[in-house]
């Protein structure tokens, strides 16, 4: 349905008659913005919100060393977004379902996922949950709400939309928030999801984190518009732009997400401005296509620091504490994966298993006929033969993980 | 002549092509400035400017819609998709658009002019979604050519007669042996066909075919066969649509013996295509049934790829039972 009033002269409409304004209450200083409120935030979650922080940020440092030992793989790190994935979770009930990207590690540092759990994922031994299927930071957890990470840009956004609508129907007053990148909302998945969302009157709410590059694309060639924000008016839907590194302003602006979504079963888009103040990844070097300048710029704009002066000044945090916890987690990430990369690789069955709920008898005669063939050339398939016969290849497993 | 990795080869087949013909258009996700992830779009915007060498959006679908489009207008775009894995939302745009424009038009229209660059394939540690070969999908749409080149040399020649073809072409690179593969590749301009597979070892007792990063494991196998006494003729398929039943067939009329690999899952993979056809045109000739050596009918695995691939020892044995049957 349109509402429309008659012209008679053709004058067109560019959408410049919109700006959209960025929601802020941190300066980095840590004190607030004159005229902003500070979200009604106790101590304790305020503390809780920072040691997940710091938790992301040690975790991605360290990894991202161990990919470059030949250690792992893969790696892909939060770092400059921290406040954007971690102030949106903590406004939310920790059952709400979470659908994320890739680089939302942030959200489970904060329900609670363990060193071990992040471990046992990103070395893809016997106790990760995806049962070593996935590439490193491919995370899921069903009892943290958070869906496993498929690699596909923007295929979680219109999940998103139907496992919301579900919660609507199911009526149990939880709501579904989706994490995607600047760049994946170009995919025509995004367009879909926020559609049917308004359309269906769904409990989403579409997170965008706007962190100025899809790996070398930066934001000014993925559109030409004021961003992501003003697509939402396309659609209907309530939005609004807030500074991703600002940890108050995207607590305040997620609850307040939450309130429209659950109470009026009404979509929201959020749109947090931040940076991606790492490479894409660890196969990428932006130092190919953006200056240290530009990335200098930014880490003065660091998410974490701005927080951590904040709770300093509310005297809710100390430079003891802040000791203790670096330390704390620096130990705790070294011994747990240590761990992890001894631990076996998954069995040579969960090739097969999880295709189908069971396994269907031609399946099964391709893991006999693999078997077989894995005891007649053992020395060539280490992991495989280790999970045939665990006591005649017992070796180090981490011998066989680096570098492939 | 100079030595190329598959890249470079690949990167300077673009270059003649686009310096040739102003007509001709590359573009995709990083592929401008950037020159795209994996670099075989390298320094073609600084030579022929942002018009014809950019950046598209993060969209597939909008890519070769866009590049459908473009090809009907008369240009010669060579579109990339950063890995073949993420070619699945563009699905629609190349089953129910490029395969069909000038057949549905009654060649009042066509897209002949496009060329569709994707790598593929596994080995790299890339879990389901950067590992997939998707060949097969297409290979089920008259209408479409498949190309997958094997080494530097193959690459360049393959990929310009791709870009000059009169319909549209698939092309997919073995991403695996983009830096590993090297070789000598001329400086200069030149072509090789499309639909026509290439005898790469000549044998006598069993044939050998596959295409793309699997010759390279091919070989290997043979080499151990060869070691055992069984003499083997090695196929390069080359093309997968359409594809060189000629070829084949006058091999296996002479080895009575026929092992197919590739990658992709058994079920549904385009060996079964193969085998059909060659049982019918050889079957009097069958030494042995046709043998697969493929993926698992799994998605593609991370920790046990090692595993799942069809590497040179389980060709090795296929080899072997074939010719002990």
């Amino acid at each position: 349905m349109t509402t429309t009033q008659d012209i008679h002269s053709p004058d067109f409409l560019a959408g410049d008659e919109f700006t959209i304004p960025t929601f802020r209450l941190l300066q980095q200083d840590g004190t607030l913005f004159e005229g902003g409120e500070s979200p009604d935030l106790e101590r304790d979650k305020a503390r809780r919100i920072y040691r997940a922080m710091v938790f992301t940020r040690v975790l991605d440092e360290r990894m991202m060393a161990a990919q470059r030992q030949g250690r792992l793989s893969f790696y892909m790190q939060c770092t400059g977004e921290e406040a954007a994935v971690i102030g949106a979770t903590a406004a939310l009930d920790d059952a709400d379902m979470i659908m994320a990207q890739y680089r939302e590690q942030g959200a489970l540092a904060y329900r609670g996922f363990t060193f071990d759990e992040f471990m046992n994922q990103l070395f893809g031994n016997e106790l990760d949950y995806g049962k070593g299927r996935q590439m490193p930071i491919h995370y899921g957890s069903r009892k943290l709400h958070y869906m496993t990470i498929s690699s596909p840009l923007a295929t979680q956004i219109p999940q998103a939309t139907g496992y919301a609508y579900g919660q609507k129907l199911a009526g149990d007053g939880h709501c579904t928030t989706v994490f995607f990148g600047e760049g994946a909302a170009s995919e025509g998945d995004f367009h879909a999801a926020l559609n049917m969302a308004a359309v269906h009157k769904v409990p989403v709410i579409f997170f965008c984190r706007n962190n100025g590059y899809a790996i070398s694309t930066p934001a000014v060639e993925q559109f030409a518009a004021d961003g992501v924000a003003p697509r939402a008016f396309g659609y209907r839907m309530h939005v609004i732009r807030v500074d991703g590194n600002d940890i108050l302003a995207v607590y305040q602006a997620t609850r307040e997400a939450r309130r429209i979504a659950v109470e009026h079963h009404q979509p929201v888009l959020i749109e947090a401005m931040t940076y991606r103040l790492a490479a894409h990844s660890s196969s990428d070097d932006p130092s190919g296509y953006r200056s240290k300048k530009e990335e200098e710029a930014w880490r003065e704009k660091d998410p974490i620091l701005r927080m951590q002066r904040w709770l300093v000044g509310q005297g809710w945090w100390s430079e003891d504490e802040e000791k203790e916890l670096q330390e704390r987690l620096r130990r705790e990430v070294l011994e747990t994966m240590k761990r992890a990369e001894k631990r076996p690789p998954p069995s040579l069955d969960t090739l097969v298993t999880d295709v189908y709920a069971d396994v269907t008898p031609a399946l099964q005669r391709q893991l006999d006929h693999l078997k077989t063939h894995i005891r007649k050339y053992p020395d060539a398939y280490p992991r495989g033969a280790r999970s045939l016969d665990p006591d005649v290849v017992a070796g180090d497993d981490a011998a066989v993980k680096g570098g492939e | 002549m100079p030595k190329m990795n598959m890249l470079q080869a690949i990167n300077n087949a673009l270059d003649i092509a686009m310096a040739e013909d102003e007509k001709v258009i590359c573009f995709g996700e990083d592929v401008g400035f950037f020159g795209g992830v994996f670099r075989a779009t390298s320094h073609l915007q600084e030579k022929y400017g942002r018009a014809r060498c950019f950046n598209t959006p993060l969209v597939e679908q909008g890519i070769i819609g866009f590049a459908n489009g473009l090809a009907a207008q008369g240009s010669v775009p060579v579109a990339e998709i950063q890995f073949a894995d993420y070619i699945f939302p563009a699905f629609d745009q190349i089953v129910n658009e490029t395969a069909k424009f000038r057949y549905r038009s009654g060649d009042l229209f066509n897209v002949g002019g496009l060329t569709i660059r994707a790598p593929y394939g596994g080995g790299i540690s890339g879990g389901h979604y950067h590992s997939q070969s998707p060949e097969a999908y297409f290979a089920h749409t008259p209408g479409l050519k498949i190309v997958v080149p094997r080494n530097p040399y193959q690459a360049k020649g393959l990929l310009l007669s791709a870009i000059r073809d009169p319909d549209p072409v698939l092309f997919f690179e073995p991403k695996r042996l983009y830096r590993a593969s090297t070789g000598e590749v001329p400086e200069e301009d030149y072509q090789l066909p499309i639909g026509e597979a290439e005898v790469t070892k000549e044998g006598a007792d069993v044939t050998v075919l596959g295409w793309g990063a699997q010759l390279e494991v091919i070989d290997r196998a043979v080499e151990l066969a060869e070691k055992e006494g069984i003499s083997c003729e090695v196929i390069d398929l080359r093309s997968i649509l359409p594809w060189d039943e000629g070829t084949v067939v006058e091999s296996v009329l002479k080895t009575g013996r026929l092992v197919i690999t590739h990658e992709a899952p058994l079920t549904g993979g385009f060996a079964g295509e193969i085998a059909a056809t060659i049982q019918e045109r050889c079957f009097l000739y069958l030494e042995s049934p046709i043998a697969r050596v493929t993926g698992l009918d799994t998605p593609f695995p991370l920790t046990l790829e090692k595993e799942y691939m069809p590497d040179h020892l389980k060709i090795f044995e296929a080899i072997k039972a074939s010719v002990a049957y």
